[in-house]
Order: C-alpha cells, then structure tokens, then sequence
C-alpha cells in the first residue's frame, strides 16, 4: 500500500479506537450507576484509545517511509557483483538510476547488462516486499496499541490527564521543529561545506578573484580546471545589493514619512495597501520585468547616449529589486516613526519648529537606530534574493564596479550549479553548497543585528 | 525700531525660506510615492500589454473532405490502419481549395500555415466517431505558431515573423475570408507545455500548483497552529522556549533558496525521495511558511482578552480545555487569516522549487502527489528564458493568472479579516 493510503488507513483505525473506547468507557460506566462515576468524560477515554493506536503506528509509518528508499538502494547496490560495485558517488548514482529506469520500464532490459537487469528485478522485488512489510507492521502496531489502550480502560483511570499531556506533547514537538529545521539547514550545508574546503583551499575561496567552475566531467577529459574564487561573486552581489538600497531607502523612507506625517486617512487608506501590493508580487514576476523590460530599456537608452551597456546589466536587476524592497523598508519605517513618542513631537512643533524640521532634526533622529535595523534587515533580504538576479543578471564573473556591466551573484551560481544534472561529490556541486552557507551566515549576522538593534531601539521608548 | 521688532522682521524673513524648504519636504515625499505607485503602474501595464494576446488563439475553419483514399484509410476502427493512415493529406487539400492562388508546387508552403498537430485533432475525431469517414465536416483546427504571430503581431517590430511574402498574402486573403480567425485560447487553459508556443499551456503547472500547495496546506497550518499554542500557552519560560522563538524568527527571515538546499540535502539525497514531485515540493514549502503561520498565528491568540480564559478557568475548565475550547475559536479567524497569506506567499516562491528539480520539462498533467510537476511560477521562470516572443507572450498570460490567484487569496484574507475577526 502506499504510504499516503496507509496514513488514512490509520486514521480511520484511530477513529474506530475512539469509538470503541468511547463505547466501553460508557458501558464500564453503566453498572457502577452513569458516566458521573468515571473519572474523566467518555470523550477523553476515546481520545486516549484513539492516541494509543494512531501514534505510534504513525511514528513507525513516518519512519519507513522516510528510509525505505535509502534502504533499498543500499541493499540492491550490495547486491551487485563486486566489479560491478561503483567507486565514486557520481558513478552509483548514474548506477541507479540506469537501474531504476529498467525497473519503470523506462528503459527496456535488452539495452542493459544482465547484473543490472537482475538488480532492477531485485529493485522492484524488494519495493513490493518494502510495502507489504510496511502495510503489515503499521497495521499490527495500530491494531496492538489500540487494542492495549482500549483493554486498559478503567472508570478510576484519569484519561484526561493523559489526553492532555499528550497533547501538549504534541503541540511541544510542533514548536520544535523549527529547531529541527535550523539544524537540517546547518547539517545540510555544513557537511558539503567541508567536504568542498576538502578539495578547494580556504585561501582560494575567499581571496581567489577568478570564479569558473567548470571542472572536468570525466577523467581522461581535457578540461579547466576549475576556480573557485568567490572575491568577484560576492562584489557582484554588494553591487546589485547596493544598487538595489539605492533605489528602495530613500523612497521607501520618505514615502514612509509622508504617509505618518502629512497624508490624510483618505489617502493612507488608498496608497499603503497599493504599496504592499508590491510586496506581495512573487519574486518571478519582478525578474521577468528586470530582465525583458528594463535591461533591453537601460541598453538600448545607454546605447542612445553612446554608452556601452550590458543586456544583463547589474542596474536592472538592482534597480528592480530595488523596487520589490521598496514596501519593505516603508512598512518598517512607518512601525519606527510611530513608535517615538507623542511627547517629541508636541515639543518640537510647540518650540515652533515646523513639521519637516520636527521631523528632521526630531523624530529622524530618535528613530535612527529603528531605521537601521529596518535597513539592515532589508539588506539580508536583497542578499538572499534570487529569483530577480538568476533571470536579469549573468552568470560571467567579472570583478567591477560598473553599474552598465553584467555581474553574477552567490544566488544565481548556487541555482546555476544546482540545477540540471549533478554529481554529488563534484567540487562543482559542493561549491554550491559552500556559497550557500556564506549566504546564510551572512544573513544570519545581519538578522541577529538588526533585531538586536530593534529591540534596544523598542526599549528605549518604552 | 526696536530690537523685538528687528527680530520678529528676521524671523518673517527665515520663515519664508523655512517654508519653502516645507514644502520642498512634502514634494519630496509626494515624488517618493509616486514613483513607487508608477512602479507599479508600469509593471502591471507591462505584463498585461506583454501577455494578453496570449489569451487569443489563430484557427483555421474548413469544410474537409475525408476521403478515405486519399488517406490509405477503408476503416477507421481499426487500429493497424489507423496507425498507418495519412491524416494531413485531407487538411492540405482542404486548405488550397480555400487558397485560390496555390498551386501544386505550394503544397509544403500551404502545409506550414497549419499546426503540426492539426492532423491529431482529425485522427482523434475519427477515432471517436469511425463512421465520419467519406464525409466533408467543417473543421476548426489550430493555426500553426507563425501564423498565430503574424496575425496578432503583423504589426509589431519586436515579434520576427517567420512566414514568406507569398504565406502572408494567403493569410491576409483567408482573414478576409473569414477562414482564418481569432478565438479565446482554451488551448492556453486546457494543457500542459510544449515545445510549440500555440500548443503549450498552464494546466498542467496549475495542477502542480494546487498539489504542492494542498502538501503545504495540510502540514503548515495544524503544525503552525499547534505550535503557536504550545509557545503562547503552555512554554515556560525558560532557555529552550527562548531557542524556539530566536529560531522562528531567524527562519522568518532565512532567505528562500536555502530551504531549497535543505530539501535538496535532506529529503532528496538522505531520504531518497524522487525529485520534481509536488510531495518536496509541499514539504520544501511548510519548512519556508512555517515561521510566517506561527507568528500570525500567536498574535490572533495574544489578541483573545484574558477575561475569556479567566472565565473559562472560574468554572473549573482545565488549561487545555480553556485553549481547545474557547480560546482556539476566537482565534481561528486570525489565524486562518495569517495561513492565506503564508499561502500566497508559497504560491509565488520559485527559488527553492528550483533546486529540488521542480524545473523540468513536463508536457502531462500531473495525476497524483509523487508525479513529475512543475508549478505557476516556476512555468514563468522557464517560458521568459525561451528566446521565442510566443513564449514570452505566454509567461506574461501565466504571470496574470498567478497574479489572479494571489489577489484573489488576498481578498479573501481581507474579507476574513473584516467579517470575522472580532475586536474586544
């Protein structure tokens, strides 16, 4: 059976525990004069019968399903004929997917050696028999653990207590898994990290200025060898970065300051949802205008003034992410303007000063450290961005500083690297990896400090 | 004069300039916002004048004669014959009779007016009703691609049209005619991609779409839930509940692509799921809204007022009682709220579906959660690289209809918010 039939399998069996428990917990009642004489409502007996069968039969469910595969390959790889055992990670993986191409069929047996025909037929065996035994055991446990649950149901037992506890259980390993989740991103990019530093040096990575990873595909192929010098990448990303602040501080900022200051509540009701309409305008779409309207736009208009203008210049895509981060910085800003006290303000404008001078030397100011944070935050957000980079900028590394150029970012090489066919132990795909736990390092400080100076910021005031 | 009055006339004076430099302040903010709005303007004006010619199709409408030598074919319900049978012979000489001017020797430049696949739309009709053959039926059949930009785009210096002087003129007659024509484009809504433009459509990452995000669905919003409640309700205060929350906020703001990597590292090569099924992809996607549901969620559970759990806790409800019963339901309509918007939010991303292999090129309609798919957004990505205009015509189409959705979900959060929220 398959894994997503079994989960319903096993809800309704947890529903079928709840009913019985129910029933029991009500006809253990009857005798003794009511279900008053239980301890906890009948509810919480079907509860407690239905948790007993439904978690860990899910537990062991989640379990199989998530190594099953991995499990297979091995044992169908350690089946195979020892000179046929593959050497490098590479060759295994083309191995099996040659192998589980002639098991779908994909691929017909005559076009294959014999030992990898007998493993596709081990392969296909072997899943059949990973379901039966999967279906099979999820069913026992489901069925025993019930059972258990159901036998054990006492009018002194206090399910209640029980039921909840498991509950909050629950609940505690939801909140969890975003510690979970912090450490499969650590785990996940560490260990191709140091795999990476394995084969490429520190120094060439973080000093090197030269970034091509083609490296050859095969042994015998005569081919570069490959630089990893990230130098040029990430001046590219603070280029487009850069550009991108450029665009979207002073406009985001002022336009925040207009709208808290000066609009009537008419117009702050019309224009603030319209400005977060670009905030929730998904990344392709800003990518698609940057690269099929403003870069021809910028290169034809640079070409007009005689100026010599990449297709892919750093500007549009800066320019238009620029654009996207434009809410961002607004909405923050606004947050920080209006918590600064009342009282500042009524101090100033009642000294005489006027509106925009209150403004400037007053509130600005007070809310500087707010209004850092806010551009900070929104920095880590133009570093990480990659759809608009991986369709408007280029991928050649060129180390300038020239807005009309085409440079290339971190994002848009790890997609480039990661996307299409791989090896995994290719310094190439590794690399990827690395460039990945920069980018998260990155913007990890940048969102520890600039929450860290929110905060401090929020304190002050309150 | 007297010193107060020289300062009061040196005051009058600064102040002229002090509100210019008013003023100036307002404008500048007033430029600010307009350049954001014109941003906007612009880019919907864009897409929109981009794509909406991508919602019409070019036909071709005809009286066939299938004849049945002219196609080696005396029984179409039998299917060795059906296999061998010529069904674009009849098309053809359909469409030279309606050609006046075409000879024999135009035969191939007349067969490239029509869509390489017309001739499965005749073989498909024949295959459902046998009985059509030795009869003339009028046909509507799909124009082929060059056709298709020339008629909408004749115009156009952008668009390179690829049919000859002679092509141009047939088709300029046959619009007279009334045999070339333009219709809304079902084509566009009722099928996967393709390598050719007219053919190529968005169902197929529209079901891609809806799969992963019902994967999503399903996992972030109870998970999301649950553990709002446990952070706002049970946590206390201690070191780990202080971890929980730095790590919530700290994935908030994880850029996107490095929950691609996660999915790529953890559940594709450790667990060996397949790449490019909805299934990661959902998985991929509750990882990255996760954080967004779990912050939404605890504020429309901050903002139950307290009286209703002391109320609830004075007639003897124990503390999950009091969550699960009372709390929880006035809460729901907040937190239903936050998850649609966390939905958006998967909805448009691209990046980490990327990395997972979410990019091939897929001409079915995924059946189930562990087909090849692909998603809306991800189907702009590959239709702006193509090189061909067509293409580019039909990402801009897929990006109104992505923007379609996403609006539509953010009404409808909207709506939720204003009717059922309830403020104390």
């Amino acid at each position: 059976m398959q894994a997503a039939n079994l989960f319903l399998v096993t809800i309704v069996l947890a529903l079928v525990a709840y009913v019985l428990g129910y029933a029991r917990s009500r006809s253990l009642a009857t005798p003794l004069g009511g279900i008053r004489h239980l301890k906890s409502l009948p509810f919480y007996y079907g509860a407690r019968a239905a948790l007993w069968c439904g978690i860990p039969a899910l537990i062991v469910l989640g379990l199989w399903a998530a190594f099953q595969g991995k499990v297979i390959q091995l044992l169908v790889v350690g089946s195979l004929p020892a000179e046929m055992i593959p050497d490098s990670e590479g060759a295994a993986s083309l191995l099996l997917s040659k192998i589980s191409n002639v098991a779908s069929g994909a691929l017909p047996p005559g076009f294959a050696e014999p030992p990898i025909v007998e493993a596709a037929e081990r392969l296909t065996a072997l899943r059949a028999q990973s379901r039966w035994y999967m279906t099979a055991l999820v069913v026992a446990v489901a069925v025993l653990a019930g059972f258990l649950g159901w036998i054990r149901i006492q009018p002194r037992l206090n399910a209640r207590a029980q039921v909840e506890k498991t509950l909050k259980w629950i609940f505690f390993a939801c909140a969890a898994l975003a510690i979970l989740t912090t450490l499969g991103i650590i785990f996940s990019v560490a260990f191709e990290t140091i795999r990476f530093f394995g084969k490429i040096s520190f120094v060439e990575f973080f000093f090197g200025t030269q970034w091509s990873p083609q490296t050859a595909l095969r042994a015998d192929q005569v081919a570069a060898e490959g630089a990893f010098g990230m130098v040029p990448l990430f001046t590219g990303t603070l280029l487009i970065s850069a550009i991108a602040m450029l665009v979207a501080v002073p406009v985001g900022l002022l336009s925040a300051i207009y709208l808290s200051e000066y609009a009537s509540r008419r117009v702050r009701g019309i224009v603030k949802p319209l400005l977060e309409l670009l905030a929730g305008i998904p990344t392709v779409v800003y990518g698609f205008f940057a690269a099929l309207t403003v870069a021809p736009f910028i290169s034809n208009f640079a070409a007009s003034l005689g100026i010599d203008a990449s297709s892919q210049s750093a500007l549009a895509a800066g320019g238009v992410m620029g654009i996207m981060i434009i809410p961002f910085v607004s909405s923050l800003s606004d947050d920080v303007i209006n918590a600064v006290p009342q009282t500042l303000r009524d101090g100033s404008l009642a000294l005489g000063a006027t509106q925009s001078e209150t403004m400037k030397k007053v509130i600005f100011p007070a809310a500087l450290p707010g209004i850092m944070g806010g551009i900070l935050l929104a920095v880590s957000r133009a570093i990480g961005e990659t759809m608009i980079v991986v369709m408007a900028a280029g991928l050649a590394a060129n180390l300038t500083a020239n807005p009309l150029e085409s440079v290339t970012t971190v994002t848009v090489q790890i997609v480039t690297l990661l996307t299409g066919d791989q090896e995994f132990d290719s310094a190439k795909t590794l690399a990827a990896f690395a460039l990945g736990a920069m980018l998260f390092l990155a913007t990890l400080a940048l969102n520890v400090l600039a929450l860290h100076i929110v905060r401090k910021y929020r304190e002050q005031y309150e | 004069m007297s010193d107060q009055s020289k300062q009061a006339e040196i005051v009058r004076q600064s102040l002229k300039r002090r509100y210019r430099k008013e003023r100036r302040f307002r404008a500048y903010g007033i430029i600010a916002i307009a350049i954001a709005l014109s941003a906007l303007v612009v880019l919907f004006a864009d897409i929109i004048g981009k794509g909406h010619s991508a919602f019409i199709k070019t036909t071709i409408t005809m009286d066939v004669d299938i004849d049945g030598e002219m196609m080696y074919l005396d029984d179409a319900s039998d299917e060795r014959q059906m296999k061998m049978a010529d069904f674009v012979e009849p098309l053809i000489q359909a469409l030279m009779r309606e050609i006046p001017g075409a000879g024999e020797s135009d035969r191939d430049a007349v067969r490239d007016l029509l869509n390489p696949y017309a001739s499965n739309q005749l073989r498909d009709a024949l295959k459902e009703y046998p009985d059509l053959l030795g009869t003339t039926q009028t046909m509507e059949l799909l124009s082929h691609t060059n056709v298709d930009v020339y008629v909408k785009h004749a115009g156009d210096d952008n668009y390179s049209i690829k049919l000859n002087q002679q092509q141009r003129e047939w088709v300029d007659q046959l619009v007279e005619k009334g045999v070339v024509d333009t219709s809304f484009n079902d084509v566009f809504f009722s099928r996967g991609d393709s390598r050719d433009p007219s053919r190529a459509g968005i169902l197929g990452a529209i079901v891609g779409s809806l799969l992963t995000m019902a994967v999503t669905l399903v996992l972030s919003f109870p998970i999301g839930v649950a553990a709002a409640i446990y952070l706002e309700e049970f946590a206390p205060q201690n070191k780990l509940t202080d971890f929980i929350e730095v790590n919530i906020n700290n994935l908030a703001a994880v850029p996107s692509i490095i929950f691609g990597l996660l999915g790529l590292a953890v559940f594709i090569n450790l667990f060996g799921m397949p790449r490019s099924v909805p299934v990661v992809g959902g998985l991929v996607l509750t990882l990255m809204t996760l954080p967004t549901i779990i912050i939404s969620s605890r504020a429309a559970i901050k903002s139950v007022p307290p009286s209703i759990r002391e109320a609830a806790e004075g007639i003897g409800a124990s503390k999950m009682q009091v969550v699960l019963h009372h709390v929880l339901p006035l809460a729901l309509p907040g937190m239903l709220t936050g998850s649609i918007i966390g939905m958006a939010q998967a909805l448009g991303e691209t990046a980490p579906l990327l990395l997972i292999g979410m990019v091939a090129f897929i001409v079915d309609v995924p059946g189930g959660f562990l087909d090849s798919a692909t998603v809306l957004p991800v189907q702009v990505f590959l239709w702006a690289g193509s090189p061909e205009l067509a293409f580019i015509e039909r990402a801009s189409a897929a990006i109104m209809v992505l923007l379609a959705f996403l609006i539509s979900m953010n009404a409808l959060a909207i709506w939720m918010r204003k009717r059922l929220e309830r403020r104390w």
